[in-house]
């Protein structure tokens, strides 16, 4: 048995929380054709915490999440504005506003590198992510919303599957459908925004991705697969954090990636439904049902 | 309450438009309660449009709407829906009973979860279009028209009065689009009215009682024997419908 | 030359070069496709430094293009079998490239000068000092590189015009005249790749996709036709790259970052002013269509119902109000507007159409189907789409 000092414990107990509410929360964001949102969202948040920390002066966690939350629901918003008011096409606006945010970032980062009485360092780790920067009060806030994602998804169970297989119908319910919706991006956005020091703003996308993807090649249920998915985000954070406490100079974020790819190849050749291994069997055996679905009705 | 001779919907000076241009154009329409009624027209004529103002999810430039004798969020309830079967992603993890069982969510408002109710009422919904040996089953492998028995059997757990379709048989086979027919003449008999878009001219005096035709205006609506003639078709379809094939042979001339 | 004259150029140019292979990336919807490959040519920069222990050698260029088209043929394999979607497989695929290159540098490479930040901002500040003496001119590699890509570029685009725009309208036609559009596109990536390479060095990986598809983007609310499209993507994207110069210059910030920030300014500009598609002339030309389609729909209305049973009832005032569920004042406005174009006259309590409005009636009602065609037509051209009323 390895003797974890506290540092390491936090920075898996970190890891495997973001993984655990990445995760389950990316379900959602991959049924409903949003991978390239969470993209999206996490480089616009950078000049919201480029400002905050100029604001404010701290790199308390807090702070410069607020920040990040703000700026990267400001993309989205702008995003989906132009998109409504416009007919221009999904790719070039999320491509324009990406960059553009992300620009002006950058901007930010450099300017206030370059100013003499900076107490800069330290932001740069937002970039790619740097587990071994977590304090004991970033698992507090960390805890707390995967508190948070699991009591909304828990409660509004039933009005999020609808509105992610159906979105019609949920609105031919009477249901409102654009609050739900917006609540689930105030979720991804938080998740997102708490993973950022971790995985890091470029990354970050695939924290909400591979998990989701991996865990529907074992599963037809939505709610397995959600409780699936959370499992293996926790599972890829703990060990891209592990791989990068063990060797030096592998940025978490990188690493948490590594693993999660690992972990979606092994999904897509084992995975239960109609993994690489079964393909072959199991198509036969639909054909035979197909035939006589139509012979029988 | 609606008895015999009341409206199911009622449709007056209906005008909609997308950036102001007319997509519906004083519309005048009244369904009665206990009809089947084809809602007929070339592509682009506003047939969805017109759904979708029934249904609320269109704001209208004019006009009103009135269903089951009340305002549309009076009679929500009331209202099951089948959408068209591509809208949605049948790929989506889940069975064909989770999909029946959303009909009843409708009823269970907010916070609420299924349970043993929704379930049996879900069950029974399978039973009646002949889905329940597929009830466990993921629903990217049905065929088509099971796909479209599971809806139509989503729309029996919603349980409403007026059961609004949209283009039900569109690649359907012939066995399920017979057995959706005998179903919804069934449901009519029980006296719920049905309105259901559709495509197919040559079997619109056999499955319906009514229909209306649209082009932007309403042509003509009424008893299918009084108003589905060839003047009027070519009236909806301007040139199109000369083609002698997709005309009924029966239709019966103008008076 | 001064260094800074130099930097403007090779600025200018960089954004010249990325901009032209942008414009037909948007039409097909791929614009993303510039993002994903701009992550990962860095795994085959990465590799090909390790094998050749050099930064300046054409294999890198060689390997970089390699990556990006491997990580078109993932994505491509990885949804072939429909488990997994589009979005889905390029959000899974380059990142893992690019993490796999990033773990390369920052372990083994990090004392040489290809470090995770140059990766992120480029590093377009020290180009001027790696020069080259050609043809007795003696330019910055870079300018040299970029030059070369945009003449590259702009070959390609002039040489397969009608080709690229077939294929980018109809690939299916394009294909059925025998154009070869996948041949067509498989030589457009691999240039796509190299131009990202290019880029790269200059502005980093992220902000490859601010050169090629901001330009764009912004160009399509600017014009309709294909030439002057290109011609649009092209001055925005000299403006941007001038403009976000003297950004970073007055700023003392990162060029790259800049250039960025400026292609998103110029597109808010669009976005609000642009002459046919902006937001303020979108709501002057909604104000206007919607005066006339009010009295339009007013003296249809007024038509449908002459010589009825019901015209008395129909025809009043009130029953307008009620009955087409316009507010007293809405229909008290749609009124005056038709009693001002003497469309309508009152006859006591009620509203009549006089000669002239019965002739716009039923000129309205003849257009109609015209009308419809032609919202369906403009749909597709004119990006206001009006509120709901």
């Amino acid at each position: 048995m390895i003797q974890l000092d506290h540092m390491a414990r936090v920075v898996l107990a970190g890891c495997a929380l973001i993984g655990l509410t990445g995760g389950a929360l990316g379900t959602f964001v991959v049924l409903r054709r949003q991978s390239l949102v969470g993209d999206v969202v996490s480089h616009a948040a950078l000049p919201g915490i480029v400002l905050a920390f100029w604001l404010t002066g701290s790199r308390s966690t807090p702070a410069l999440a607020a920040g990040a939350a703000l700026a990267g629901l400001a993309g989205m918003l702008a995003a989906s504005w132009i998109l409504r008011r416009t007919l221009l096409r999904e790719d070039g606006v999320l491509g324009l506003v990406l960059s553009s945010f992300f620009g002006l970032g950058l901007m930010g980062l450099t300017w206030i590198q370059r100013q003499p009485d900076a107490a800069q360092a330290g932001l740069d780790r937002y970039l790619f992510g740097n587990a071994a920067t977590l304090l004991s009060q970033d698992l507090a806030w960390m805890a707390g919303a995967a508190l948070l994602v699991a009591g909304t998804l828990a409660l509004l169970w039933k009005e999020f599957s609808l509105l992610a297989f159906d979105a019609d119908f949920a609105a031919q319910l009477g249901w409102p459908v654009r609050g739900l919706d917006l609540i689930l991006t105030l979720l991804t956005v938080v998740v997102i925004v708490l993973g950022l020091q971790t995985v890091g703003v470029v990354l970050m996308s695939t924290l909400l991705i591979a998990p989701a993807v991996a865990a529907r090649q074992w599963t037809d249920r939505l709610g397995r697969m959600t409780l699936l998915a959370g499992g293996l985000g926790a599972l890829v954070g703990v060990l891209g954090g592990a791989g990068s406490l063990a060797f030096a100079r592998l940025p978490t974020g990188p690493a948490i990636v590594l693993a999660a790819s690992g972990l979606v190849l092994l999904s897509l050749g084992l995975g239960t439904r109609g993994g690489w291994m079964w393909s072959g069997l199991r198509r036969r055996r639909q054909r035979r049902e197909g035939r006589e679905a139509v012979l029988h009705g | 309450m609606n008895g015999p001779g009341s409206l199911a919907v009622e449709i007056r000076d209906l005008t909609v438009a997308y950036r102001e241009r007319p997509v519906l154009w004083d519309v005048d329409l009244d369904v009665p309660v206990g009809v089947m009624m084809a809602l007929v027209g070339p592509n682009g004529a506003g047939k969805t449009t017109l759904l979708r103002s029934i249904l609320g999810q269109v704001a209208p430039a004019s006009g009103s709407i009135r269903v089951l004798g009340g305002t549309l969020e009076e009679a929500r309830q009331r209202i099951a829906y089948v959408p068209q079967r591509g809208r949605v992603d049948w790929d989506f993890p889940v069975s064909v009973e989770d999909v029946v069982r959303m009909g009843t969510f409708g009823r269970l408002g907010w916070l609420r979860r299924p349970g043993a109710a929704e379930r049996r009422t879900a069950r029974e919904a399978l039973e009646r279009v002949g889905m329940s040996d597929f009830a466990r089953r993921q629903i990217s492998q049905l065929s088509g028209g099971q796909q479209q028995r599971t809806f139509l059997a989503r729309a029996l757990a919603q349980g409403g009065e007026l059961l609004i379709l949209d283009e039900p048989f569109q690649g359907v086979d012939a066995r399920t689009e017979r057995a959706i027919v005998d179903l919804l003449q069934e449901l009519r008999g029980q006296g719920r009215t049905i309105l259901v878009v559709h495509h197919d001219l040559q079997t619109v005096p056999d499955y319906f009682d009514q229909v209306a035709l649209l082009n932007v205006q309403l042509v003509a609506a009424g008893p299918v024997a009084l108003v589905f003639h060839e003047a009027n078709l070519r009236l909806t379809y301007g040139g199109r419908a000369r083609d002698p094939e997709r005309l009924p042979q029966s239709a019966p001339v103008a008076p | 030359m001064s260094p800074a004259t130099e930097l403007q150029w090779i600025a200018a140019v960089a954004a010249l070069a990325c901009a032209l292979p942008g414009g037909f990336l948007l039409l097909r919807r791929q614009a993303l496709l510039s993002d994903a490959l701009s992550h990962s040519v860095l795994l085959g920069i990465v590799v090909a430094f390790f094998l050749l222990g050099s930064l300046d050698s054409p294999w890198l260029v060689a390997g970089a293009s390699l990556s990006g088209l491997l990580m078109v043929l993932l994505v491509d394999l990885l949804q072939r079998d429909g488990r997994i979607k589009e979005d889905a497989a390029l959000g899974l695929v380059f990142p893992l490239l690019f993490s796999v290159a990033v773990i390369l540098i920052s372990r083994w490479a990090g004392h040489i000068h290809l470090d995770t930040d140059a990766v992120l901002l480029g590093e377009l500040a020290f180009a001027p000092f790696r020069r080259l003496e050609w043809l007795g001119l003696d330019l910055p590699v870079a300018l040299w590189q970029m030059g070369g890509l945009l003449l590259l570029n702009l070959g390609f685009l002039l040489l397969f015009w009608k080709e690229l725009s077939l294929s980018a309208f109809d690939s299916l036609l394009a294909g059925s005249l025998g154009f070869r559009p996948a041949l067509l596109h498989t030589l457009e990536l691999g240039l796509l790749s190299l131009t990202c390479v290019a880029a790269f060095d200059a502005v980093g990986s992220v902000l490859v996709v601010a050169l090629i598809v901001t330009p764009a983007v912004t160009a399509r609310l600017l014009s309709d036709r294909l030439p002057a499209y290109f011609v649009w993507a092209a001055l925005v994207a000299v403006l941007s790259s001038q403009i976000g110069w003297r950004l970073a210059v007055g700023l003392d910030a990162s060029i790259a970052g800049s250039m960025a920030v400026a292609g998103g300014l110029l597109f808010t500009a669009a976005l609000l002013f642009s002459p046919r598609r902006g937001w303020v002339a979108g709501l002057r030309r909604e104000r206007a269509q919607r005066r006339q389609f009010a009295r339009r729909l007013l003296v249809i209305h007024l038509h449908n119902h002459e010589g009825t049973p019901q015209e008395a009832e129909e025809c009043r005032l009130a029953h307008l109000s009620e009955h087409l569920n316009w507010s007293a004042e809405t229909a008290r406005e749609r009124v005056d507007l038709c009693l001002e174009s003497g469309w309508v006259s009152w006859a006591g309590e009620r509203l009549s159409l006089t000669a002239e409005g019965r002739a716009a009636a039923r000129q309205a009602l003849e257009e109609l189907p015209l009308q419809l065609a032609g919202a369906r037509e403009e749909g597709l051209l004119c990006p206001w789409p009006a509120p709901r009323t």
